[in-house]
């Protein structure tokens, strides 16, 4: 059972109240985009065996997405920050780098 | 190769049993092989026997980090049909099923191939129509499947409660030729006659790099050091992204874990194989006597081989109400094995950007029925180019849009 902090409310929250989102910061592609770009968007993922960000909503409680620094090899969490952002903070970055 | 028969076990028998000889060898790497397979779970056995019965290509190493089937193959289910809703679903799963009813035969090796019936639970009435959709589906691509009404299913299973208050029975999808086999000896038969063929099986052997040179792959390195090859093919579940980006590309996968458990032996009490899709649980029960259930994927990527325990939970507490009798049962073990799960639920049979590279993944919570006709398939895609078994099933149909969408048909685990 995972236990993540949501950066909103400031809960530390088990996984059954949170909803998971997939890889987070993915580029979006419009209408007209082309065929590559759809994939890419769509269908292509890192899939990582180690640090990853991804992307949850605490839909049992305050209800806002966020994101979660993760080692899909280890499940240790790096931390997590609020998804309104076009990247991870630094602490975050250095703590992910760390590992790898 | 000696050959298994009632007269080798009296002829052993009576000098003690120390006449046995090995199943595989274990040989060192050569330093160049004409095909090289990345993992020995069942998919990577059977690609690479086909490989030598069908087509004659024998120069084959099979590397394996771990052990030979200590993957998926060694932890899954074994449910075993072929009742896929789309026609190049049903082509291939159907090429496996109906291999599977030889293999023993066919591998000198008792895989214990059971066709005890899959009967797979309508509790919704979205499921209802469904499944018969499925059913009209099958008749037509020569599948023998049949919906059954809710009296029937009780009479196939009576130890199920069809009146539940919150998932009741509404009846079901009956394939009587599906069933169960042995998943160990399905890796072990295969990986006998390849190494009967000449064959090399290296395990503790890790691929850690590919090499490629003007776009062509060349060679791997391992833990072993480097071997060269002219073919490479990536036959690794879970670790097909991991693969991909030693050669430089991303795959249209997520690795998630899926669970299983058993529990404690009892009395003969279900001879079918049931799924309960709605409640992403599905029970059979072993030449043990255990009951074998397995469950649902985590939501996540995770490459833990473990799983969250709230999905045991779930499947547990929905499949109490279907058979009450569970309820006091004790679960003996439980584990998880890593799934690649691609967004139409089908999996990839398919060349790569790497010339002389294919893979074979994407088989996710679904794949031991498929590995005879897998291998089949992937074989003649390796040794002539191309297959009529494969040829819907390449990377290219994410970019072009040509899903094979499995997941409207059953969309859950199995
Ligand atoms: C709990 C559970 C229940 C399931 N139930 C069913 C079921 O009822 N019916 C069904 O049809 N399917 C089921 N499946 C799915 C099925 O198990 C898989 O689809 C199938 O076994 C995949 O076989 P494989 O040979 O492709 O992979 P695997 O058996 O996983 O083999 C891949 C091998 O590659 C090796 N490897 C990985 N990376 C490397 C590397 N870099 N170098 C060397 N070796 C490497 C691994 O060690 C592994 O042995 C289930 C799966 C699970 C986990
Ligand atoms: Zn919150």
């Amino acid at each position: 059972m995972l236990l993540l902090t949501c950066p909103h409310c400031g809960l530390a929250v088990e996984e059954t109240e949170l909803s998971p989102g997939g890889e987070a910061h993915l580029k979006r592609f419009g209408p007209g985009s082309d065929e590559d770009a759809f994939e890419e968007y769509l269908f292509l993922r890192d899939n990582p065996k180690g640090p990853t960000l991804e992307r949850w909503r605490h839909s049992y409680g305050c209800g806002k997405w966020f994101i979660a620094a993760r080692d899909t090899a280890t499940n240790r969490v790096f931390g997590t920050y609020p998804a309104q952002t076009g990247g991870p903070p630094d602490w975050i970055v250095k703590a992910m780098e760390a590992v790898r | 190769m000696k050959r298994y028969s009632v007269f080798a076990i009296a002829r052993e028998a009576a000098r003690y049993h120390d006449g046995w000889e090995r199943a595989w060898r274990s040989p060192e790497p050569k330093r160049r092989y004409d095909v090289i397979i990345v993992g020995a779970g069942g998919h990577g056995l059977a690609t690479a026997y086909y490989l030598g019965k069908n087509h004659g290509i024998t120069n084959v190493a099979v590397m394996e980090k771990g052990w030979l089937g200590g993957g998926n193959t060694g932890r899954n289910t074994t449910i075993i049909r072929s009742n896929y809703l789309q026609d190049p679903s049903a082509a291939i799963y159907e090429k496996s099923r109906s291999l599977y009813e030889t293999l023993s035969q066919e591998l000198n090796y008792n895989v214990m191939f059971s066709p005890r019936g899959v009967l797979m639970l309508a509790q919704t009435h979205h499921e209802v129509r469904g499944y018969k959709r499925t059913a009209h589906a099958n008749g037509l691509q020569g599948v023998r499947t049949e919906w059954v009404d809710p009296a029937r299913v009780k009479e196939l299973c009576p130890i199920m409660n069809i009146h539940g208050p919150r998932y009741p029975v509404l009846g079901g999808l009956w394939q009587s030729r599906g069933g169960t086999a042995r998943h160990d000896a399905v890796a072990w038969g295969y990986a006998r006659a390849c190494s009967d063929m000449g064959m090399d099986i290296i395990q503790k052997c890790e691929v850690t790099g590919i090499d490629t040179d003007g776009g062509k792959v060349v060679a791997v390195e391992t833990t072993r050091g480097r071997i060269e090859c002219g073919q490479l093919a990536g036959i690794v579940a879970g670790h097909s992204s991991v693969l991909a980006e030693m050669a430089g590309f991303r795959l249209p996968l997520e690795s998630v874990p899926l669970q299983a458990l058993v529990s404690e032996p009892i009395k003969p009490c279900m001879d079918i194989v049931v799924m309960a899709n709605t409640v992403h649980g599905y029970m059979s029960q072993s030449d043990k006597g255990e009951m074998v259930i397995g469950g649902g994927t985590d939501g996540y990527v995770g490459y833990t081989q473990r799983g969250s325990f709230h999905h045991i939970e779930e499947t547990l507490r929905a499949l109490v109400e279907t058979f009450p009798m569970i309820s006091r049962l004790k679960m003996l073990r439980q584990w998880g094995g890593i799934v690649d799960v691609t967004g139409d639920r089908s999996p990839i049979l398919s060349k790569t950007p790497v010339e002389g590279m294919f893979l074979n993944c994407g088989w996710g919570t679904g794949g031991f029925k498929a590995i005879p006709g897998s291998g089949w398939a992937m074989a003649e895609l390796m040794a002539k180019g191309h297959s009529p078994l494969t040829a819907e099933f390449g990377l290219e149909r994410f970019r072009e849009g040509r899903f094979i969408d499995e997941s409207v048909a059953a969309g859950v685990a199995h």
